[in-house]
């Protein structure tokens, strides 16, 4: 292989005219930072009300869950961003299309409420298993004490349930981080996007890819640190994961 | 103070309850026994419409339970229920289990409702456990913090669906003694219970359930001098026996 490794390159100016190499490779951690937290605010919303809605009495909510989880879980991400972006716009009335068109900064909002949408039915999942694995008592005694249906879910189940699914929450912000690569289709020019730029500029693409993999590995550990912080700070004594 | 008329509840296919009618007078300990899935957890979680029933009525206090305008929740809240696997809210401390529904159902301040939980964790002798959680405490001492939180509420009546059928058997006094001065302090009860011990003990009346129906509705001492059933009088046998 006739390659010449070149490590020097990130301090090497960068033809865009922002900086170094470094400081675009930075830029789009930056960016892929913001869309993730952004998208992950929306998944965690979204899907802890549709979790809810599934484990209601109610068949009217139940079925208005199971609909949404269906159609947001098993389209391809790629292709919900491509509807969104692409798609949505067209098929709206002229105006509002157009409207959408030309918002600015179009790629990180699509990207952000894209894959937010995407990962809620994936937390709607877990919301609704966690608060299925709660003793059926636990309801009856919040309702037997006066609670109405809204204060039992918001005092007594869902404490319990978000603490149960901490783990596998934990899997679905890593694969929020993630996905937000994919959003280089639409043009959103994160992490993924400025490694590939600089790749173009310079012909350095391992030095470029390495960067992209130690920084996505950097900000996957520290969010892993951080859920595992928490999931100790909010352990019940003496239940399940409690000591 | 409860009156039970002609209730009857399906669940699908099944008929859990068929044509029960009786009455809880203020101040009388009624115990409901029977064999399993005949019925007797279904019939007091009836009167606090923790499950509904189709046809038929539940006067709670002057208060149609079945009425479609009954503010439940409001009604829930005057009834105190104490279930046989304690459910106690486990991120809650002690404390926090008592305070909760004073606060959010009752409306009262923190400060009043803590010192009425205090008050009332001393009286079941837990003073000492309030700021545990619950998975710290032995059954029988949940099974008292569980009876607490149900009078924190200042109920009209108490319901207690088996309540020491999940305790090993040495906590088992423990929680009857509980029981046993509420009674005697002139508390309303429907106790769902195969301790017969505590029913000749404290109740006024003994209700005989088996299949959904009210077999034997009779005072305590016809109840254990002479059942009238033959079903009652084998599962009295069966239940006396050892």
């Amino acid at each position: 292989m006739n390659y010449h490794w070149n490590w020097r390159i990130f301090w090497e100016p960068a033809p865009n005219g922002t900086g170094t190499y470094l400081d675009m490779l930075l830029s789009g951690l930056v960016l892929t930072i913001e869309t993730a937290i952004c998208a992950w605010i929306i998944a965690l919303v979204f899907g802890s009300v549709i979790g809810v809605l599934r484990t209601l009495p109610s068949k009217t909510a139940s079925r208005i869950g199971f609909g949404y989880v269906e159609f947001f879980r098993n389209l391809p991400l790629l292709v919900q961003l491509f509807i969104w972006f692409f798609v949505l716009p067209e098929i709206l009335p002229r105006s509002w299309g157009l409207w959408l068109k030309q918002m600015p900064n179009a790629p990180f909002y699509t990207a952000a409420i894209g894959i937010g949408l995407f990962m809620s039915a994936r937390v709607a999942e877990q919301t609704r298993a966690g608060i299925n694995s709660l003793p059926r008592g636990q309801k009856l005694a919040a309702t037997a004490l006066g609670l109405t249906t809204a204060q039992a879910y918001r005092y007594v189940l869902l404490p319990m349930a978000f603490r149960i699914i901490m783990p596998p929450l934990t899997s679905e912000f890593l694969s929020t981080i993630k996905n937000t690569s994919v959003a280089i289709t639409i043009g959103l020019i994160e992490l993924t996007g400025e490694a590939r730029a600089m790749q173009e500029f310079s012909f350095q693409v391992f030095e470029a890819f390495t960067a992209a993999t130690v920084l996505y590995l950097l900000v996957n550990i520290v969010v892993v640190t951080a859920m595992r912080l928490l999931e100790r700070a909010i352990a019940v004594p003496g239940y399940i994961t409690g000591k | 103070m409860i009156e039970i008329s002609h209730v009857d509840k399906w669940y699908g296919g099944f008929q859990a309850l068929k044509d029960c009618t009786t009455s809880v007078a203020k101040g009388e300990v009624v115990v409901v026994c029977g064999p399993s899935g005949s019925g007797k957890s279904t019939l007091i979680k009836c009167v606090n419409a923790l499950e509904p029933f189709q046809s038929g009525q539940i006067i709670l206090d002057g208060i149609k339970v079945n009425d479609p305008k009954t503010d439940l929740p409001k009604l829930r809240a005057r009834v105190g229920m104490v279930f046989q696997h304690f459910e106690l809210f486990p991120h809650l401390k002690i404390i926090e289990n008592l305070c909760l529904a004073q606060e959010k159902v009752l409306g009262r301040s923190h400060d009043e409702a803590m010192a009425k939980g205090a008050k009332l964790l001393d009286r079941v002798g837990l003073k000492e456990q309030a700021r545990k959680y619950p998975a710290e405490l032995s059954g029988g001492q949940q099974q008292r913090v569980a009876i607490a939180r149900a009078l924190a509420m200042d109920p009209i009546a108490m319901m207690f669906d088996e309540p020491t059928s999940a305790l090993d058997p040495e906590m088992i006094s423990e929680v009857l003694d509980v029981m046993v001065d509420l009674a005697r302090e002139g508390m309303t009860m429907m106790v769902v219970t195969h301790e017969m011990g505590f029913a000749s003990k404290v109740a006024h009346r003994v209700i005989f359930m088996d299949k959904g129906e009210i077999v034997e509705d009779a005072r305590k001492t016809d109840f254990f001098g002479s059942p009238r059933s033959d079903r009652a009088q084998k599962f009295l046998s069966k239940i006396l026996s050892h």
